[in-house]
């Protein structure tokens, strides 16, 4: 049992703490620790990622308690990707945030770092319930976050952000009581064994609670009828929550297909791949949905909120049709897309700094300072995420593309892609176009300026689309090996016979 | 005693449900509440009902399940922080839209209530 795997819960958790008592520290000595912290973070995630990738399943028993009736965390390749995504994304974001937007709430870097932590805690947890708590964590956290930066514009949205999740957060206890009280765990891995078991009256019991289930998770990657409290609170939060926000969605992804392979996977029985076929469609209306929220953006910001949805339709659907290939194309681009509307997000607030009272509306204006480092980065940032080559979002809709088998799903995921993304190409040429070009004469008197940190964090998370496409190679081959982890159930079922290592106590023996 | 479990869960919900369906965000605190009420319930219920037996093995001849009543302290400490903090977003969306609605619409002032005002004025 190695103690690596509690790192990335740990790491955030004691520097969120040590932030909450120095409120009325100077602002620099906080911004240093706290990414300090969020450095150590990436570093523990990257040594997670090396050990992940020999294949095997690592087990952290809290409190040493057998599976399944202890805790445990369960790190494997997809754990792993996610939490490097996470901790790649948060640690630019943070350099963003302590460029100026963290000023205003002496507990800015401490709700970031738990909400670092709360990621961390889903993506590596091995327990249905588990799971509920890391999502709370993560929620109020967010709360806190999307709030941030004050104004009575964000007081609605984050209103019905809250609302809506304290509601899916209820659903989630139902869910998961169902299932209890049918299997009598909430280990995932024993659920994986107990699940094919149920028989009778009490599978519908289950077949209601899986389904519930995947409701409280499409509330939280946003799937269409769940989607709509979406652009307006991703809109209206400060740049670097917003771009971190970029990965709560996929978080949502992320327990679909953690659970439902494994769980409701081909081996269920009865209850096998339970509402993958909902999934399918509900993932290409969602992505038409996005596309036309994306040309019916009338400023920056809001098109690139619903380029989130656009990306959880793209994901979702080959997620849906359950393929190997499909997973790992959905992998490969999920790690592309999340950096990419980020760093959308990021030039967005940019852009909106230097327009003056134009901000980032999609209208004409005097002609911005900075324009050319800046449309460059817009420029990057679009041609990932509408999936034009030579960028990595092109490798990744193409993997997704070849990953279907001739069929009318074929046909459909075909033309709604190739069609999005031709649309979304528009939405953003226009937005382009009319923001970086059609200007009216003369500079802005007085810009707000932009210093260093703001800049290059912006820049280089841009830039990490290049970087992928560099790797594909390796990161394709690492997503290839992942999907195929995750169809090995069998692997993640034996977790449950990991021996215990029980340190011999001297004053045991004495006692008895 | 499970109809009465199942009455008491049924009518907690039911009310929540349709508080959280009201445009004013009092109701909808007061909703999420009940609902939080109503899913305890339940997920103390998923231990199946019964009384006097310990959630301890050997102390009688059969014993009640602990893992609910485990999740279920953990869903109440969850449910009451996050209570507070949408009571006090409710406060804060009243401050600032000078307005209850969920929406933080203003009051559409209709024909009736303005002929109530000038009746009142006068």
């Amino acid at each position: 049992m190695t103690h690596w795997l509690i790192a990335p819960i740990l790491i955030p958790l004691l520097g969120g703490i040590l932030q909450v008592f120095m409120g009325y520290a100077p602002i620099g000595l906080r911004r240093t620790l706290a990414i300090a912290t969020t450095v150590l973070m990436l570093v523990s995630a990257v040594v997670l990622l090396a050990l992940a990738s020999d294949g095997s399943y690592r087990v952290y028993a809290f409190g040493n308690w057998q599976p399944p009736f202890g805790i445990v965390l369960v790190l494997d390749r997809l754990a792993a990707l996610m939490l490097v995504l996470t901790a790649v994304l948060g640690l630019f974001c943070h350099i963003y945030a302590s460029g100026g937007a963290d000023e205003g709430n002496r507990q800015f870097h401490t709700l970031f770092l738990f909400q670092l932590m709360g990621l961390n805690i889903a993506f590596l947890t091995g327990d249905l319930f588990n799971l509920f708590v890391a999502f709370e964590v993560l929620l109020i956290a967010s709360y806190g976050l999307l709030m941030h930066g004050g104004g009575t514009s964000r007081t609605v949205p984050g209103l019905h952000y809250v609302v809506l999740n304290l509601a899916g957060s209820a659903l989630f206890l139902i869910s998961v009581g169902m299932i209890y009280s049918v299997t009598g765990t909430l280990n995932m891995a024993d659920l994986a064994v107990k699940i094919p078991q149920v028989t009778g009256s009490n599978l519908n019991l289950v077949k209601a609670g899986g389904m519930m289930l995947l409701v409280v998770f499409a509330l939280k990657a946003a799937i269409l009828p769940l989607c709509f409290w979406l652009p307006k609170a991703y809109a209206r939060a400060t740049a670097p929550v917003a771009a971190l926000f970029a990965v709560m969605t996929k978080v949502g992804i992320y327990a679909i297909v953690r659970i439902y392979p494994l769980i409701f996977g081909d081996d269920a029985g009865e209850l096998a791949n339970l509402g993958m076929d909902w999934l399918f469609p509900l993932a290409l209306v969602t992505l038409s949905m996005g596309v036309i929220g994306a040309l019916g953006a009338d400023n920056l910001k809001t098109l690139v909120a619903w380029q989130v949805i656009i990306s959880v339709g793209t994901l979702l659907a080959p997620i849906a049709l359950g393929s190997e290939a499909g997973l790992s194309a959905a992998l490969f681009y999920l790690v592309s897309t999340t950096w990419t509307v980020a760093a959308l997000f990021l030039v967005a607030e940019l852009v909106a700094s230097q327009r003056g009272t134009a901000a980032d509306k999609i209208i004409t204006a005097p002609k911005m300072h900075h324009r050319t480092f800046l449309s460059v980065l817009f420029l990057i940032g679009a041609v990932a995420a509408s999936g034009l080559p030579p960028l990595s979002g092109f490798f990744g809709k193409l993997l997704i593309l070849k990953s279907v088998e001739p069929s009318a799903e074929m046909a459909w995921l075909w033309g709604v892609l190739l069609v999005g993304g031709f649309l979304t190409l528009i939405a953003y040429s226009r937005a382009g176009s009319i923001v970086f070009w059609w200007n009216v004469d003369g500079h802005l008197e007085t810009p707000e300026p932009m210093n260093n940190r703001v800049a290059v964090s912006t820049g280089i998370l841009t830039c990490l689309t290049m970087l992928i496409v560099v790797l594909a190679g390796p990161l394709s081959d690492f997503t290839r090996a992942t999907a195929e982890q995750l169809h090995n159930n069998q692997d993640y079922i034996n977790i449950l016979q990991t021996p215990m290592h029980v340190p011999q106590n001297p004053l045991v023996g004495e006692i008895n | 005693m499970e109809l009465l479990f199942a009455i008491a869960i049924g009518a907690l919900t039911t009310s929540g449900v349709y508080l959280l369906l009201r445009a004013r965000t009092f109701p909808v605190v007061m909703g999420l509440t009940l609902l939080s009420y109503g899913v305890n319930l339940f997920l103390f219920a998923s231990g199946r009902l019964a009384t006097g037996q310990q959630p301890v093995i050997g102390t009688t001849a059969s014993y009640s399940d602990p893992l609910p009543q485990a999740l279920v302290l953990t869903a109440i400490v969850i449910g009451f922080a996050m209570t507070a903090f949408l009571v006090v977003l409710s406060l804060r969306n009243l401050a600032d839209n000078e307005n209850d609605h969920v929406d933080g619409r203003r009051e559409a002032t209709t024909a009736a209530s303005k002929v109530e005002q000038e009746v009142s004025s006068k």
